[in-house]
């Protein structure tokens, strides 16, 4: 007896799926390493990020805009995404107010710090966190019992309720804002420059011409001073939470935790009648959303300019973080990242482009949702599932050749 | 008929109305510990909803539901699952985009208490309940025999392991009562064949089954007892011999769609 | 708070119900393109609010076209003939974004059957760049050369400013109400709101299109195996809102007389709210959502302060949704009564 073979096409696919490849092989190929050599890797890909605003790399620098700045943004961009990613990648909640736990955190810590009282920096972040996360409670408890659309909405008017009411109430500053909100503590004394050294050491930045880089010893980083003059500190800070949140994220997903979410994401009711108490774990991750959106609202509000005003929690930035998890790839960490840096760092780095940004934005993400609905970088196995999906889809068109062996 | 066994679950004069349609009505019976018990009748009988509403999905309009003495009503669905009763589903519903161990996971995770703290800082306790969970997954992979696919995305099994992993899942949520809803719907004779025999190995593991099916052949050769219901009534019940005897079931059942009879 | 600012007579009471039932009528005509949208496809139309504000501009173009750019100041009545044209007008311009819209951001995601979130994706990517091509719309005419000549319509370096009909529109008092003054601007919109909402009503309910709608909103495979064709159907839909979307902006510039590019915005949220508050896929659920989210919105501004008007409505919305999850009257563009 002959078994019959299928030879499967390759299946079509737009160029935009070789990045989810690219980011395949590049995991594989980091796996298979041994345990040190990953180590030394990470490190060195940690050095690197850390020093990225330092090295002022060509073609990636923004001219317009400091870049130290630009980077903190993109940081805070991508902590945000990260924190949304667990709502809407893992857990499948659409959160569209998520602007509204960012700027809950950001006033918590302005309040606490500058406005009413004046705690010192770190003691308010942690409040900021247990405040943004009791409100997600609030929030979540009664909107998480009914339908998944409804959660939509009801976030929506959380959002635009919060910039509201950061606008209209005098405690909170009202439309003026809150200014001279707490920095972290430096290490070592505010530099003066050019005569006074700041902090305990310095680190010059470099400066390129075109692919030659030299030393640039009039703009230097004081380590660890968290100043009104450079924003490279603060990435920093930012930059290590992040590090920190992934690493939770990661032991987090890994778990019982992150299967529930899965499994509720995938089928609620199924989930429920294996035992998982959906509604539970789906508060859970909201709440976890939220607390994560005070945590970069806190970090944000302290920032290199320690002033914050209404307008910058405007809710259609709450659709640039949906929009940054799903373009990065909802459900994989990695992707949501990117997706956050993507966001965050285009209109910076084309800012030439004027009133033309948000326009082509609008139509990029368009583009992006029709041709790669997926998002840049999905996770794993959505990938390999869609890779058998386009196999099973080609089988029934019936453009596979069936031989006989 | 006096069984000495305890009984499990108790479905004592439950009746369901959607609206004006009576479902199920004063239906009465129960299922004996360590036996495979057989619900079957005619399409629109009543028997998904029986098993919706022994499962928390439905309410029932008047009547009860105990399951080892102890009445279900507006249990949560998952502390139904706690308690001691699994279930698969009629058209399979496993969670596509997860792996098949995966899958089986998330049912032996039932009963465990580890939470987002355990998780982060990676306790013991977490260690232990993951090495359990993970063992007890692979043990009730070999069980139905899909274990070298247990990395593979429960999307892509086929149809038939796709029923096994559905009963893999099931039963690795520690239930003492495992509900299979037509599991051998679109299965060939080989398939059926091989699946009689899982069922018989699953009882004999120690769980009690409740069986829906529509093939009276595998109802007839699996089963100890079976329960017959026509129009949201319940009309027979007796052993399989009995059964196939019983005149009101031939009329009802065997003499209508003999398809199914055959 | 100030309960006797609502409370207090009964002509406050009335006026502030009566203004609060002028908007509500036009934030149920735009939910109407909410609610059919995701009655027949279960998404989220977020691009709605544009076309509802590319139908107040050219409810202004128009105004511009026939009148010039002088401002006036017009009752009702003399109005009319130029406010027909504007209707006709918007309510094409907004069918013809609506449909573009339905074309090029909708249905090469509903071929690929692509999870809601991405097409909600598209949704605000689409929005986006409608809102910011408005605000552009003299760059755009700049590349033809066209923007000293079109002057009057693209604003040259001030496109993103507010932009006016220059004729207002005065209201004349008709009729009292308690000691409230009833005007002919309100009575129009709230009457022609009612009216379409009752036609399209009837539309949905007794004629062959609107059996389609509801098959395809019931169960779509079915439908298109009974031959409903399904791409039609959700074009009608969308045709439908966007009409409807034209008559409220219609409405809407009567009542205020200026746009922006934004200016769909916030007012699309709360369509979208009445429409959920009512039972979103329920057209009369619209209505009644539009009406009563109009209504309280407007006590809570009397009571609380106009910059609370906004609040008011969405606390309003987590309230309904606690107490009715599936909105006031039940989701039902599926069911018999449409």
């Amino acid at each position: 007896m002959t078994t019959p073979s299928l030879m499967v096409p390759p299946v079509r696919q737009s160029p935009l799926h070789k990045v989810g490849e690219w980011w395949d092989v590049r995991v594989d190929r980091y796996n298979a390493q041994p345990t040190y050599l990953k180590a030394i890797w990470a490190v060195l890909a940690m050095v690197f990020v850390y020093a990225l605003p330092l090295l002022r790399l060509p073609i990636i620098t923004t001219n317009q805009i400091d870049f130290g700045g630009v980077m903190f943004d993109c940081a805070t961009f991508a902590l945000v995404a990260l924190g949304l990613n667990i709502v809407i990648g893992y857990a499948g909640l659409l959160d569209l107010g998520y602007i509204g736990f960012y700027a809950t955190g950001a006033y918590v810590t302005g309040v606490l710090t500058s406005y009413h009282w004046q705690w010192p920096y770190f003691l308010s972040l942690p409040l900021a966190i247990i405040v943004t996360m009791i409100t997600g409670v609030i929030l979540g408890a009664p909107t998480l019992r009914v339908r998944g659309d409804y959660l939509a909405i009801v976030t929506l008017g959380f959002g635009e309720i919060i910039q509201k009411i950061a606008n209209n109430v005098s405690w909170l500053g009202a439309s003026a804002g809150i200014k001279n909100i707490a920095h972290p503590p430096s290490f070592g004394k505010q530099p003066n420059p050019p005569f006074e050294q700041g902090g305990a050491f310095a680190i010059p930045h470099l400066q390129w011409n075109g692919l030659v880089p030299s030393l640039d010893t009039t703009h230097e980083t004081h380590v660890l001073v968290f100043g009104a003059l450079d924003a490279i500190p603060y990435y920093w800070l930012i930059l290590t939470v992040l590090i920190l949140v992934i690493i939770g994220d990661r032991l987090v997903k890994a778990s019982r935790v992150g299967r529930a979410w899965e499994a509720t994401r995938e089928d609620e009711d199924a989930a429920e009648l294996m035992g998982v108490n959906t509604f539970k774990y789906k508060l859970m991750a909201f709440a976890l959303g939220a607390a994560i959106g005070g945590l970069s609202g806190s970090l944000y509000a302290s920032g290199q300019g320690g002033y914050i005003n209404p307008q910058a929690f405007m809710l259609i930035y709450s659709m640039l973080y949906v929009a940054a998890v799903i373009v990065g790839g909802s459900g994989n960490r990695w992707g949501a990242i990117l997706g956050g840096v993507i966001v965050a760092y285009l209109p910076d780095r084309f800012r030439q482009l004027g009133d033309y940004r948000y326009f082509i934005f609008g139509l990029a993400l368009m583009v992006l949702s029709i041709w790669r609905p997926q998002g840049l970088l999905p996770p794993r196995r959505a990938r390999r599932a869609r890779a058998a999906e386009a196999q099973i889809d080609a089988l029934e068109e019936g453009d596979v050749e069936v031989t006989d062996v | 008929m006096s069984d000495p066994r305890p009984a499990v679950l108790e479905v004592d004069n439950v009746t369901i109305k959607f609206g004006g349609l009576t479902a199920l009505n004063e239906v009465t019976f129960d299922i004996r510990e360590g036996e495979i018990l057989g619900l079957i009748g005619p399409n629109g009988a009543g028997k998904t909803t029986c098993f919706n509403v022994m499962t928390g999905v439905y309410q029932a309009t008047s009547g009860q539901v105990r399951f080892g003495g102890k009445p279900l009503g507006r249990m949560r669905r998952h502390k139904i699952t706690q308690l001691g009763i699994a279930r698969t589903f009629q058209n399979i519903r496993l969670f596509k985009s997860m792996s098949v161990l995966e899958n089986v996971m998330v049912g032996a995770d039932a009963h465990s208490r580890v939470g987002i703290f355990d998780a982060l800082f990676r306790t013991p306790r977490h260690r232990r309940t993951e090495a359990e969970a993970l063992a007890r997954a692979t043990d009730l992979l070999e069980v139905v025999g899909i274990k070298a696919d247990h990395d593979e995305l429960a999307s892509n099994l086929s149809y038939g392991d796709q029923r096994r992993l559905e009963i893999a899942r099931a039963m690795a949520t520690g239930p003492k009562l495992l509900c299979l809803d037509e599991p051998a719907a679109g299965f060939n004779p080989a398939e059926k064949l091989k699946l009689m025999e899982l069922i018989r190995k699953v009882r004999d593991e120690g769980y009690t089954v409740l069986l829906i099916e529509h093939d009276m052949r595998l109802v007839m050769g699996v089963t100890d007892r079976i329960v017959v219901l026509e129009f949201g009534q319940k009309i027979a019940e007796g052993t399989p011999a009995e059964i196939r005897d019983n005149p009101a079931v031939i009329a009802a059942y065997l003499g209508v769609d003999e398809d199914d009879a055959s | 708070m100030d309960l006797g600012a609502l409370f207090g007579s009964y002509d406050n009471f009335l006026s502030f119900t009566i203004g609060g039932l002028v908007f509500g009528a036009i934030y149920a005509l735009v939910a109407l393109g909410y609610t059919m949208v995701y009655g027949v496809l279960q998404l989220i139309n977020f691009a709605h609010s544009e076309v509802f504000m590319f139908g107040t501009f050219a409810v202004a173009w128009v105004f511009v076209a026939l009148h010039g750019t002088s401002s006036a100041q017009w009752s009702l009545g003399r109005s009319i003939p130029i406010l027909l044209v504007a209707l006709v007008a918007a309510m094409c311009l907004s069918a013809v974004v609506a449909l573009l819209l339905e074309r090029i951001a909708y249905r090469p995601l509903i071929k690929k059957n692509a999870p809601k979130l991405i097409a909600l994706i598209s949704a605000i990517g689409a929005s986006f760049a409608l809102s910011e091509g408005m605000g552009l719309r003299d760059k755009f005419a700049q590349w033809f050369g066209l923007d000293h000549k079109l002057a009057n319509y693209v604003s040259p370096g001030k496109a993103r400013d507010v932009y006016s009909n220059p004729v207002s529109i005065l209201p004349h008092h008709l009729f009292s109400i308690g000691g409230y003054s009833v005007t002919d601007v309100d009575l129009t919109i709230i009457v022609a709101a009612v009216l379409m909402m009752v036609v399209l009503d009837q539309l949905v309910l007794r004629t062959r299109f609107g059996r389609g709608i509801r098959a395809v909103a019931q169960d779509p495979e079915s439908a298109a195996l009974m031959g409903v064709n399904s791409t039609r159907v959700v074009q009608l839909t969308f045709l439908l809102g966007g009409l409807m979307a034209g008559a409220a902006a219609t409405l809407y510039m009567v009542k205020i007389g200026t746009t922006k590019q934004d200016a769909g915005f916030t007012l699309g949220v709360k369509a979208f709210t009445a429409a959920v508050m009512g039972g979103i896929g329920n057209l009369r659920g619209a209505l009644l959502g539009g009406l009563l989210l109009g209504v309280m919105e407007s006590w809570g501004a009397a009571v609380f302060g106009d910059q609370w008007r906004d609040v008011t409505a969405f606390v309003l919305l987590v309230l309904i949704l606690l107490v009715r999850p599936s909105g006031i009257l039940g989701e039902a563009l599926g069911k018999a009564r449409a």
